[in-house]
């Protein structure tokens, strides 16, 4: 049986009339990649909120390698090992995607020397690693404000990379990418991941992405969670067909 | 970069070398450069995109700490004038910032505000501590145990002033270009990324706040003893205004920017007290307003645009 | 404390937390509307004052009946509001909605310092008095202590009947009910039709009017003095931001909890007048970041 590295138990809250959870009960195993499918609207950025301290819950738990999370901020979930990639991107954007890094590595590694240039700590290099890794090394010294769509979500994973997490929540990780690139890059980053023994939970819209690289799937609709299991079992059970990807 | 050491180099010479052109220039520059140590403070936090409508507190605690220490010592001393002043400031900087750092915007400029106002009329009221609107007399302080005369104490505070303006300046602009400094920039545009990496943006901006404190508190000390006097219109809202104008005016981009502000702003001010004796505090908000509008990248914003466009320009011409 | 100095205490501080609601209430409303703090709303209500001691002294002189000071007084303060709102949102604030909250907040601090010197060159540094308004209106006697009726009666019934009236006109009217369409949601608002400019020129002017109002009731109850304006934006920031900015009905409440406060402590602890609005506030803050009543607001990622 494999360690559960995250547990949301009886998960609810509501804004004025929408259930945005609604006894949501889910385990993240340890090394797997969990993707979670669903309708918009249905809760599922709400469950990433709650579980990094966004938001916290009118009832229920998110424990966290044993420890009881759900009332932590983000900030201090971020050091626990948990990191985030963004719906919408969420970068510096006066800073370079180079910058945007160092910052993350300099708060990871806890440089707060003020005595050291930004651009010469050491991590400088394991950082344009990553940006290779993602495809993003030659737009490293480009200002965060001027990139397209595509390329913001790479460098959002990147940074949540950088803070060489635990567990990786990704929203959305390949939306905006260009198809042709969107497999060769979730390539490089699940080996990536692999790797370096990191867990993922992806929210996804794309199944053919949910096929390739999720190990168990969860399903969501209307604030809870409809079915769970292997992606094969899933995504031919004739409810989630109907509720999720139509047809 | 060699040109930016012969560039300090340069003004440091220049300046050194002004009083002996003319007399009235000494008194003139210790002023405005005292006024650039406190701007400097401004321009930290003005990286997290936070203005503080108050610092003049710290001005005015930075004076009245050196007024009662000289006092109690028949003059005290000056580098532990500098040195003590620095550091009252900096824990009443750090009390206030504990509270004032939970919040932005509107409400981190109106709170400032509020707290200086509340100091000004401690220091009007409480007159028997504080002289009230009269102030305090500062006397003239020894220089590691020398006691000197007035006009070579004077001479010796403007080298001092110099000093601290070129020091703290090269101080600033390294914690500007850590990953301390760079941190502030990212509360201005991505606080929640901030957070999502882990670093408390409240404590990011904690250390900048105590920063800005010391360096306001300095330019009053500084102020105080030029002036031989500290008086409650040294917490007064209006000079907090001045403060943050000049750091628009001088452009928060850059370091520099908060002395070449500094003496611009107290060349413009002199000259408009002369013109419009009673109308200079209107000057001064129109001129605001006009920065605000058409230039609000301040001097330093100019410089830059210049100074790109004939990079630019060179590099096609070469081309 | 007797009951007598409790009584004096009372009422003296519900009358100055009449006049510091008509400040404050305009400035939340112009920061609800429009999301811009305007620290010259203090030069405002000085220039109601000043004004307002300008036309009731040339009644004076022309020799009319002294009960034209009261309609005076509104005229003072619709002229300031009119005039000085519409040239400050024509000329300045419409240039800087797009701006960063750091500039607009400095192009208001820049007009309150215009304000403040032009008030100062018109009419000088000396303090002036018009206390027939008050005196017309002779005293009302409360459990055998004598008070002024324009500051136990007048002033209280138009802060609540502004109160009322910004109720009414905000939720019954058409007016009313786009300008909070526009402080609901900027966009949405201006997507169906509605001019967003106009709805600002308007609400800055009631804003505006608002707070000259609150300086021309409060000239006949103290001497007039060049330091006003500051007095009353940190006040009545302090009012509004205990409330939670952009609450009209809350500023009411905490109106009278800051002039009540600040009257005890006139009675009580005198040194401690100045402070007790300011801790106040900053007790509030603490615990409820975003003021008493507002709603915290979601924050979206």
């Amino acid at each position: 049986m494999k360690n559960v590295l995250l547990s949301a138990r009886d998960l609810s809250i509501q804004f004025g009339g929408v259930v945005a959870a609604s006894n949501i009960n889910l385990d993240v195993y340890e090394g797997e990649n969990l993707a979670i499918i669903g309708p918009n609207g249905a809760g599922k950025t709400t469950f990433l909120n709650i579980c990094t301290g966004w938001l916290k819950p009118a009832l229920g738990t998110v424990t966290f390698l044993g420890r009881d999370i759900t009332a932590h901020a983000p900030r201090e979930i971020t050091k626990l090992g948990i990191a985030r990639a963004f719906q919408i991107p969420q970068l510096f954007a006066e800073h370079t995607v180079l910058e945007n890094m160092l910052l993350a590595a300099s708060a990871h590694a806890g440089r707060w020397n003020p005595f050291q240039k930004l651009d010469a700590i050491p991590e400088r290099g394991a950082m344009m690693d990553l940006l290779a890794l993602v495809g993003c090394a030659d737009i490293a010294d480009a200002t965060a404000r001027h990139l397209p769509e595509g390329k913001r979500k790479l460098v959002d994973i990147a940074i949540a990379l950088s803070l060489e997490p635990k567990l990786l929540l990704m929203d959305e990780p390949t939306a905006g990418v260009a198809s042709s690139e969107k497999f060769g890059i979730m390539d490089m980053i699940v080996a990536a991941l692999s790797k370096r023994g990191v867990t993922s939970v992806f929210v996804e819209h794309d199944m053919d992405m949910v096929t390739r690289y999720a190990n168990r799937v969860a399903v969501w609709t209307t604030g809870a969670i409809l079915r769970e299991g292997a992606p094969a079992d899933v995504l031919s059970d004739p409810e989630v067909v109907r509720t999720v990807i139509g047809g | 970069m060699p040109w930016r050491a012969i560039l300090i180099i340069v003004s440091a010479l220049c300046l050194l070398a002004a009083p002996f052109a003319a007399g009235w220039v000494q008194s003139f520059l210790v002023l405005a450069i005292a006024k650039g140590l406190a701007v400097l403070g401004i321009v930290v936090l003005l990286q997290a995109g936070q203005v503080s409508f108050g610092h003049a507190i710290f001005f005015a605690i930075g004076a009245y700490a050196t007024a009662f220490i000289s006092r109690a010592m028949a003059g005290g001393e000056l580098v532990s004038l500098l040195i003590v002043s620095a550091l009252i400031a900096g824990l009443v900087g750090l009390v206030i910032g504990l509270f004032v750092v939970r919040y932005r915007y509107i409400f981190f400029s109106m709170l400032n505000l509020a707290f200086s106002m509340v100091f000004y009329s401690i220091l009007e009221k409480f007159f028997h501590l504080t002289g009230g609107s009269d102030g305090i007399r500062v006397l003239r302080p020894s220089v590691l145990g020398v006691v000197l005369e007035r006009e070579s104490f004077e001479r010796l505070l403007y080298v001092v002033t110099i000093l601290c303006a070129i020091g703290f300046g090269l101080l600033v602009d390294r914690y500007l270009k850590s990953p301390l400094g760079q941190a502030l920039r990212a509360i201005k545009s991505n606080e929640t990324r901030l957070e999502y990496i882990g670093v408390s943006a409240r404590r990011v901006l904690l250390v900048a706040y105590v920063v800005s404190a010391v360096l306001c508190s300095l330019g009053g000390v500084i102020t105080a003893l030029a002036q031989g006097l500290a008086t409650p219109e040294y917490a007064f809202w209006i000079r907090s205004g001045e403060f943050v104008f000049i750091a628009i005016l001088g452009g928060a981009s850059h370091v520099a920017g908060a002395f070449v502000g500094a003496l611009a702003f107290e060349g413009i001010r002199n000259f408009a007290a002369i013109l419009f004796a009673d109308g200079w505090q209107m000057v001064l908000g129109l001129m605001l307003i006009g920065v605000v509008l058409f230039a609000s990248e301040g001097i330093a914003g100019l410089w830059v645009k210049l100074t790109a466009k004939t990079a630019a320009q060179k590099s096609e011409a070469a081309q | 404390m007797s009951a007598q100095t409790l009584a004096l205490a009372f009422f003296d501080g519900v009358a100055y937390a009449a006049l510091v609601f008509l400040v404050a209430v305009g400035l939340t409303l112009i920061f609800g509307v429009m999301r811009i703090l305007n620290v010259a709303h203090g030069s405002l209500y000085a220039f109601g004052a000043y004004a307002s001691v300008s036309l009731v002294t040339g009644i004076g002189l022309m020799g009319w009946s002294p009960w034209l000071a009261y309609p005076a007084l509104a005229i003072a303060a619709a002229l300031v509001g009119i005039v000085l709102g519409t040239a400050i949102e024509t000329l300045l604030l419409q240039r800087i909605y797009a701006k960063e909250e750091a500039l607009q907040l400095l192009v208001t601090f820049a007009v309150f310092m215009v304000l403040e010197n032009v008030q100062r060159l018109i009419w000088g540094v000396q303090p002036y008095f018009i206390g027939e308004p008050v005196q017309l209106l002779g005293n009302i006697s409360l459990g055998g202590i004598e008070y002024t009726a324009y500051q136990t009666l007048l002033l209280p019934l138009i802060a609540i009947l502004v109160l009322f009236g910004l109720r009414l006109f905000l939720k019954g009217t058409l007016a009313g009910q786009i300008i909070l369409a526009v402080t609901e949601d900027r966009e949405a608002a201006t997507a169906i039709g509605i001019n967003a400019k106009k709805v600002f020129l308007i609400t800055f002017i009631i804003g505006a009017s608002l707070a000259a109002l609150g300086g021309a009731l409060a000239a006949p109850t103290t001497s007039i003095l060049p330091g006003m304006g500051t007095d009353m934006i940190v006040l009545s920031f302090a009012v509004a931001a205990t409330a939670g900015l952009g609450q009209i009905e809350g500023a009411a409440l905490t109106a009278l909890l800051i002039g009540l406060g600040r009257s005890f402590a006139v009675y009580l602890a005198p040194e401690f007048e100045v402070l007790t609005p300011y801790l106040i506030m900053v007790l509030v803050l603490l615990v409820r970041p975003q003021g008493l009543f507002a709603r915290p607001e979601a924050r979206r990622i």
